[in-house]
């Protein structure tokens, strides 16, 4: 294998104290770097850097799982939330996606519901209190209910279900919607529920319940503009926004 | 060696599939008017900890919350892909609760407690049900019922599943049941919260200080009885496939306050993981070990072909089938390529220390996971299905795909981000790495550890998966700990506090005494201004770690391990550079330090813990024990317990002292283990 070569960049990157203070952007050079390492493996470079010139704060960036699934990294790259790529978080974005010598700029989420907490970190307990409102199939927990297989689900169905409930929760849809809605996220979990038989019984209450909520928290309308589809890592589809609001219309009759 | 360590496993009368219903009846219950003046701490919201704190607010007691993430929901039990086991038999291939039970304590290697484990697999079937019920959207077949696969060290196909994203299903359904407590606020939750010690009154748990991750302040908060549910320890391997964040240091802090810690040693290191690729790797990526049903596991037979591929000069596509080595299937010919994971690492590594290893990295370490004849095989069905012959083979190939696409499709995307490598045109290239930790607090049946009032569920305690935990086993252990068994053994202790309340206030002087020596320690961290970052730190002590005491170990290795152990505790505490102070706010520099200084401690606990085993069991490899063959060689007649280490207050881990819960098999015979 011919090596491989390695690149260089410039970062623009948002620093802000905490919500009090105004942020800005500040410029980094970065030498080096591998290909094959991720998008936050980069940023640890950079921040390992900074640790050692002492002379400010490492960048703080959310992040955990590093796989894709948490859904606790984010960051808003070059104007893209999780950047250029399609269907990956930015965990799983990786430096042999950028060219040498480009210029990122990395910013947080930006939505009034996400309050900066520090640098790149927002605030996302918005998006727990839409699901307390009632993303949930109202069951007790003991173990007492039915075998599962007495309730025969079709494979489609199941896949549907699945599709709507594999929304990681990271808020990207809202970051790069420019009516700050939530609507991606409220219908997925809309569909997810209630295309399970399980989840028909509460139907009309959870979809007025959530919509609720979310207009509570100060999210935006929804104006089918689809960016939220194109920038959602797992592919959560706007489709389940036209299932939502078939949902609440019918709800409210 | 002392022998009595308040160490009563608490462990049932009478035959197997009596014992948890009989015991259960013998547990005190409180009415539901006197739940809610009883408060609890849970410390943890994966499935362990998510599962019991809905059940326990469901009851009506007052639930605590503790999580390190922003939300509850990004625990990393969301990151397991494989699945989760149940005896339903559903597929008819006589699978029984009995049978599950009977293969967990052989994966284990016979290091387990048979009563936990009958009482495990009686459950699981519950835990699908339960799940079902709260919406988990398990693959289903055509007809409309649950879909099974099969996992290493099973014949049986036992193994639920929501595609790749198991875990993700089974959290997001405690999650929401989670959520909808708190939305009645029966439960408090506390995201970016950290906990820093357990308070310890009269000899009972009654309550945790913790340290809020975006302000910075120490909290104090009391509770009857404390749930610890953080998780495993695999990070103190730098790299593993386990979150960023996972830690050790609630069950390190419950150890250093009486809590014994059992099987430290014990780490299970998976085998179908993405090798590493570089100096600045910060994580390992797991592949699904459910892939191993219809991937095939090789390497070349010629060792010049190995470094052909090695070099890029040779496409692994290009080796034919007789110069393939497919070793599992060759060395363990009835389980094949689904032996269990110890077996399959260890037989991986073997090959690729023989030079066969075929990645591109400083240890030329990895070997191949070929899904060639699945695309074939699963094409050839399919044109059969829809009745039609003589079609290409690019047709068929791509029938092939669609079905390995509806098993696998996550996985193999995931597989393609991070390695711009095609899996359906390519083999995977796979290598073992520290995944999940067996050892973990020592906890009685009820799943109290020896502090009394302090629980331990879920991957953070010891029982269960003794030297070895089978695949799809962890989920249904966290699961049917936080659902099914805690709820019930907790109230026996709980009934205690009914006449007398014995509220507990912060202003008690334990409360004090432990908050202060929280801040000393964050005070001493932030003081050192040396030159030497935390990453560093951990880097280093993986690199020891997975060296001497990774996927096999000796004595001299072991040795070594621990003086270097030792030098590299005491280079951190002189050269750590951590910025800020104490009133800084978030600070993610602190926080990691603080994390490691835990695995620092640790670390030298599980070297020892290494050495003292004078013998082979399941993931715990001692070269000096072993057959002609390389398998390994257990000594049931010295080494059948679960060694429980005793931190000495005020003293280095070295004066730790160990005991032993010895293991009785009441119900099964002791085999040598044998996937032949
Ligand atoms: C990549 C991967 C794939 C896996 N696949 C499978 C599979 O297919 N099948 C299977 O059965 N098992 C699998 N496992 C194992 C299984 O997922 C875990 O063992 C299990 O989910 C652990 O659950 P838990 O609730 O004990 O801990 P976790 O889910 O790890 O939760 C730990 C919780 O504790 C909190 N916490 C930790 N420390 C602190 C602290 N000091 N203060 C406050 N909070 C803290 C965290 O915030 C988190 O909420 C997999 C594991 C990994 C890593
Ligand atoms: S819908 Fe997509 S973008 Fe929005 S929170 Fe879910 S996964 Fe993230
Ligand atoms: S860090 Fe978990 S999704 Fe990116």
């Amino acid at each position: 294998m011919t090596a491989k070569q390695s690149l260089n960049f410039t970062l623009n990157i948002w620093r802000q104290k905490n919500n009090k203070v105004n942020g800005y952007f500040k410029t980094y050079k970065i030498y080096n770097i591998s290909p094959d390492s991720s998008f936050l493996e980069m940023l640890d470079i950079l921040n390992n850097q900074i640790l050692l010139e002492k002379k400010e704060f490492p960048i703080a960036f959310d992040h955990d799982c590093r796989e894709g699934i948490c859904g606790m990294c984010s960051l808003y790259i070059n104007g893209r939330a999780h950047g250029p790529n399609d269907l990956v978080t930015t965990c799983q974005l990786h430096m042999r996606n950028f060219c040498n010598e480009e210029t990122i700029y990395i910013e947080p989420w930006r939505a009034k519901t996400f309050p900066i907490i520090k640098d790149l970190i927002v605030d996302r307990s918005s998006l727990d209190r839409i699901i307390m409102s009632g993303g949930f199939i109202s069951v007790g927990t003991f173990g007492h209910p039915l075998d599962g297989n007495l309730i025969p689900i079709t494979h489609s169905e199941a896949d549907k279900a699945f599709d709507a409930a594999s929304c990681i929760g990271c808020g990207a849809c809202i970051a790069t919607c420019k009516n700050k809605s939530a609507m991606l996220f409220v219908a997925a979990k809309i569909s997810h529920l209630s295309l399970l038989p399980q989840g028909k019984i509460e139907r009309k209450k959870r979809v007025i319940n959530m919509v609720n909520q979310m207009d509570k928290e100060g999210f935006g309308a929804c104006t089918n503009t689809r960016a939220c589809e194109i920038d959602c890592p797992k592919g959560i589809s706007t489709e389940h926004i036209s299932f939502l609001n078939k949902e609440y219309i019918t709800s409210c009759l | 060696m002392k022998q009595n360590y308040k160490l009563n496993a608490q462990i049932p009368s009478g035959s197997l599939d009596e014992q948890w219903t009989n015991y259960k009846s013998s547990l005190e219950v409180i009415s539901p008017s006197n739940r809610n003046h009883l408060d609890i701490i849970i410390v943890g919201s994966g499935l362990a900890g998510a599962s019991a704190s809905s059940s326990l607010a469901e009851l009506g007691y007052r639930v605590k919350v503790f999580c390190y993430q922003d939300s509850p929901r990004r625990a990393h039990s969301v990151a397991a892909q494989g699945g989760i086991n149940a005896a339903k038999n559903y597929k008819g291939d006589n699978d029984s609760i009995y049978r599950l039970f009977y293969d967990t304590i052989k994966g284990g290697d016979y290091r387990s407690r048979e009563a936990n484990v009958y009482r495990l697999a009686e459950l699981s079937s519950n835990i699908i049900d339960q799940c079902v019920a709260q919406g988990v959207p398990f693959a289903r077949d055509y007809a409309g019922y649950l879909e099974n696969r099969s996992f290493g060290g099973t014949k049986v196909s036992r193994t639920f599943y929501a595609k790749g994203q198991t875990g993700q299903q089974l959290l997001l359904a405690c999650y929401s049941a989670m959520s909808r407590q708190i939305g009645k606020g029966r439960i408090k939750m506390y995201n970016r919260h950290e906990m820093m010690d357990l308070v310890v009154i009269d000899g009972a748990a009654r309550g945790i200080i913790a340290r809020n991750l975006v302000s910075g302040e120490l909290e104090k908060h009391t509770a009857h009885t404390v749930i610890i549910a953080s998780g495993g320890y695999s990070n103190v391997f730098f790299l593993s496939t386990n979150a960023m964040g996972a830690n050790a240091s609630a069950i390190w802090r419950v150890h250093k306050k009486g809590g014994g810690f059992a099987n430290p040693c014990y780490t299970q290191i998976h085998p179908t993981c993405i090798p590493i690729h570089g100096n600045f790797q910060s994580k390992l990526t797991l592949m699904s070990e459910s892939l191993r049903n219809d991937g095939r596991i090789w390497v070349p037979k010629n060792i010049e072909d190995a470094i052909n591929i090695r070099t890029g000069k040779q496409s692994p596509k290009n080796i034919s089938e007789k110069n393939r080595d497919y070793f599992l299937e060759r060395k363990y010919p009835s389980f094949g390529n689904l032996v269990p994971r110890d077996i399959a690492s260890r037989a991986a590594k073997e090959r690729c220390n023989a030079g066969f290893g075929i990645e591109n990295n400083d240890t030329n370490e990895g070997i191949f996971l070929d899904f060639d004849h699945a695309i074939n095989y699963y094409g050839l069905e399919k044109s059969n299905e829809l009745g039609i012959n003589n079609i290409s083979t690019d047709t068929i190939r791509s029938y092939g795909k669609q079905v390995l696409e509806s098993k696998y499709g996550n996985l193999f995307h995931m597989y393609e981000t991070i390695t711009g490598d095609n899996p359906y045109n390519i083999p995977m290239k796979i290598y073992p790495a520290a995944h999940y930790t067996m050892g973990g607090l020592w906890v009685d049946y009820n799943l109290m550890s020896t502090i009394n009032g302090c629980y331990v569920i879920g991957e953070a305690n010891f029982s269960d998966h003794g030297a070895n935990r089978l695949g799809a086993s962890a989920l249904m252990q966290g699961l049917a700990d936080g659902y099914f068994i805690i709820p019930y053994t907790i109230s026996d202790y709980l009934s205690k506090f009914i006449n007398n309340k014995n509220e507990i206030s912060t202003d008690h002087e334990e409360f004090h005494k432990s908050e202060k020596n929280v801040r000393h320690k964050i005070l001493k961290i932030v003081s050192k201004k040396g030159d030497i970052s935390v990453d560093y730190i951990h880097k280093h002590l993986g690199h020891i770690m997975w060296k001497y005491v990774g996927m096999s170990r000796n004595k001299p290795g072991l040795y070594k391990a621990i003086t270097k152990i030792q030098e590299l505790n005491h280079f951190f505490w002189k050269n750590i550079f951590v910025p800020g102070n104490i009133k800084d706010g978030m600070n993610y520099e602190l926080e990691k330090a603080i994390r490691i200084a835990d695995f620092l401690e640790l670390s030298e606990l599980i070297a020892m813990d290494a050495l003292n085993r004078n013998e082979s069991c399941g993931s715990h490899f001692r070269e000096e024990y072993q057959t002609k063959d390389g398998e390994s060689m257990r000594n049931d007649e010295n080494y059948k317990y679960v060694s429980i280490w005793k931190y000495q207050k005020e003293k280095s881990i070295k004066e730790e002292i160990m005991y032993k819960e010895h293991l009785i098999f009441n119900f099964v015979k002791l085999q040598t283990r044998s996937y032949v």
